[in-house]
């Protein structure tokens, strides 16, 4: 049995964290979200819904929330089809040089995220390292100016960084498969592609689906890459949420879209919880 | 299913039988620099239970997994039939194998873990729940088809591995230590089990294990392995009765070796001495417990001048342990010679008694390395 003191010592801390940094934050935004914003710029306390249907019915914010949800599921794409076959070979074929590829996967998420953000920019910029090289090569004649300042470099630079955030689930579920079970399927007549599409697979989908919620959710709400290489047309929903709390100083309505995203990803987190929990087999 | 082929095919003692299903030609395998096996030769008759038994680390699990194709040999050849199996890889092989965890699959049902194997050989979709329902009856299992394997005991989940294994009808069933996992009373009734499955199936089954035991009750042939090298191929009651190395005898049930001198026929090993037909000089001998007798109208004889023909010698009784039908007695017979003796309902014994043996339940055993 534990003492009164030794059980209060380990629960307050952690109660009082989470009410000061995350519930009474959350209650304050909540709160906002129902308030408006006077043509003289002050914060009206007249509780109604307007933001909320404004965040509906405003073409511009819906169809940056498609863009950004969009982007999360391609980033999501690109990094399951990049994480999925190194995980693999990293736990399946990587033998010796597993510990250093391993870390070579972990080393980039040492530097800062602005790190590789800016990186990007250099490399795909109108005189950048990418532009430069075609036209090295003769493969077009002036800088691609479409490399930069799109959706296309969010995309490239969130897969690059968020990869390693696809691929560490994937490797641990990997490293959970009992090798004799890979064996028992050869032992059974299945080759290893099928081994791979009967036992692999199916016993990895929980690291999937882990990996790909970190992916999806992370990029939905990022804000630096689309700043750093999105330009206008690369404009997320994190970015209006910024310039609402922002230049436009319009905190009600950056607070309504908060609260949307967050009922976004929070019936997003419940749904794979579910999928994960039909999946793991105790 | 076809009664098992008469076993009078395999003969003698040797590693070789005539027509084998399964030949394994001078196997040797290293992980890296340690050499695991040296050039092993055995040959399994169609239908027989073979046995390979051995210390853990003598190979036995590795000769194993050469046959299932799991790992690939150094040198050597192995053959099923006409066929050079050691080329063809692990899943093109009429090898099935039971684990020593069993490894079923924990995402598939009792069902499909069976179904596993004829799905991946593509068996006709129509013959596929008839083929299951089969092999699942075969081992008790009908009534649990539709379970998860993660809810079944650990012998449960051994009949599922057998059943997995069998319905594909392998021509050889190797078996890695499959009992080993279980507690002592389900492991006898699996023995009891497996042997007549085997009967029934009629299918060569090579069973690795490290309990002598075990090997004794369910071969029809113990091959022996030591440090990489078969010590002795043999029925298990010849290799009992008959060991040909010191390791053998040892190792196969209790013995006392005798380390004795021999002149003109007579063998001398301390205080012991009895006639034998071996060649003059050092050698061993293996003399079983139950093999001695107590000498009970005592004449007091003094053992330099014992009857020869068999062996005698006096000992006091140091420790006596009651085993039910025999006592287990240890023999302080002088100096550091203590001889283990069963003997049946001898009373209590104290003090100096007299012991033999018959000559011929000495047997001379090699001792050292295996060649």
């Amino acid at each position: 049995m534990y003492s009164r003191a030794y059980k209060a010592g380990v629960t307050i801390p952690p109660l009082l964290w989470v009410t000061v940094f995350l519930l009474v934050p959350y209650a304050i935004l909540f709160c906002y979200s129902f308030w408006s914003v006077s043509p003289a710029q002050v914060i009206l306390h007249n509780w109604n819904l307007q933001n909320y249907f404004q965040l509906l019915r405003n073409p511009i914010y819906v169809q940056v929330l498609l863009r950004s949800i969009r982007i999360a599921a391609s980033v999501t794409v690109f990094a399951l089809l990049l994480g999925y076959p190194l995980a693999y070979y990293l736990s399946f074929h990587a033998a010796k040089r597993k510990d250093l590829l391993y870390q070579l996967v972990i080393i980039p998420l040492w530097a800062s995220y602005l790190v590789r953000g800016y990186a990007w920019k250099t490399i795909l910029g109108s005189d950048g390292v990418l532009n430069g090289f075609l036209q090295y090569l003769h493969i077009t004649h002036k800088p691609v100016e479409f490399f930069l300042y799109s959706p296309f470099a969010v995309i490239i630079t969130l897969t690059h960084i968020y990869t390693p955030f696809m691929l560490l689930p994937i490797y641990a579920s990997l490293e959970h498969i009992p090798r004799n079970l890979v064996e028992a399927s050869h032992d059974l007549g299945s080759s290893s592609w099928s081994t791979f599409r009967r036992v692999i697979l199916p016993l990895s989908l929980p690291g999937v689906l882990a990996g790909a919620t970190f992916a999806f959710v992370l990029t939905l709400g990022d804000f630096l890459a689309p700043l750093l290489v999105g330009g206008p047309s690369g404009i997320m929903i994190s970015n209006v949420v910024v310039s609402l709390f922002g230049a436009a100083y319009n905190w009600p309505l950056g607070a309504a879209i908060s609260f949307g995203m967050m009922l976004l990803v929070v019936t997003l987190l419940l749904i794979t919880e579910r999928l994960e929990k039909r999946l793991v087999i105790s | 299913m076809t009664k098992a082929a008469p076993l009078a095919a395999v003969s003698g003692t040797a590693a070789t039988v005539a027509a084998p299903i399964l030949s394994i030609r001078q196997v040797s395998k290293r992980f890296g620099q340690r050499p695991v096996l040296h050039g092993i030769s055995l040959d399994v008759a169609s239908g027989e239970f073979l046995t390979i038994l051995g210390e853990s680390g003598s190979g036995k699990t590795t000769l194993l997994r050469l046959i299932a194709g799991f790992e690939d040999l150094d040198s050597g050849e192995i053959w099923m039939g006409a066929e050079r199996l050691d080329r063809i890889p692990a899943h093109r092989r009429q090898v099935n194998t039971v684990f020593q965890s069993y490894a079923l699959f924990p995402h598939l049902s009792v069902f499909d873990n069976v179904a596993y194997g004829l799905r991946a050989k593509n068996t006709a979709q129509a013959e596929i729940p008839e083929r299951v329902t089969q092999a699942l009856a075969m081992v008790q299992m009908g009534e649990f088809a539709q379970a998860a394997p993660a809810k079944l005991s650990g012998g449960q989940q051994q009949r599922v591995a057998l059943a997995r294994a069998l319905v594909n009808r392998p021509r050889v069933l190797l078996l890695d230590e499959p009992l080993s996992a279980l507690d002592a009373n389900l492991r006898r009734q699996m023995q009891v089990e497996l042997k007549s499955l085997q009967r029934e199936v009629g299918i060569t089954f090579i069973f690795v294990t490290h309990d002598q035991e075990e090997a004794m009750a369910l071969s029809d042939r113990v091959a022996l392995l030591r440090a990489g090298l078969l010590e002795q191929v043999a029925p298990p009651r010849e290799i009992y009765g008959e060991p040909e190395t010191a390791y053998a005898a040892q190792f196969i049930g209790q013995t006392n070796l005798l380390r004795a001198e021999v002149k003109e026929g007579i063998a001398t090993a301390g205080p012991i001495v009895w006639r034998t037909f071996g060649a003059s000089g050092k050698a061993t001998y293996s003399l079983r417990p139950e093999c001695i007798r107590l000498v009970t109208e005592s004449a007091g004889l003094p053992f330099a001048n014992a009857d020869v023909s068999g062996g005698r010698f006096r000992g006091r009784v140091r420790s006596q342990a009651f085993g039910g039908a025999m006592d287990l007695l240890e023999i302080d017979c002088g100096g550091a010679n203590t001889i283990r003796a069963r003997i049946a309902n001898p009373g209590i014994l104290t003090g100096e008694r007299e012991f033999e043996f018959a000559a011929t339940d000495a047997i001379r055993v090699r001792e050292g390395e295996p060649e």
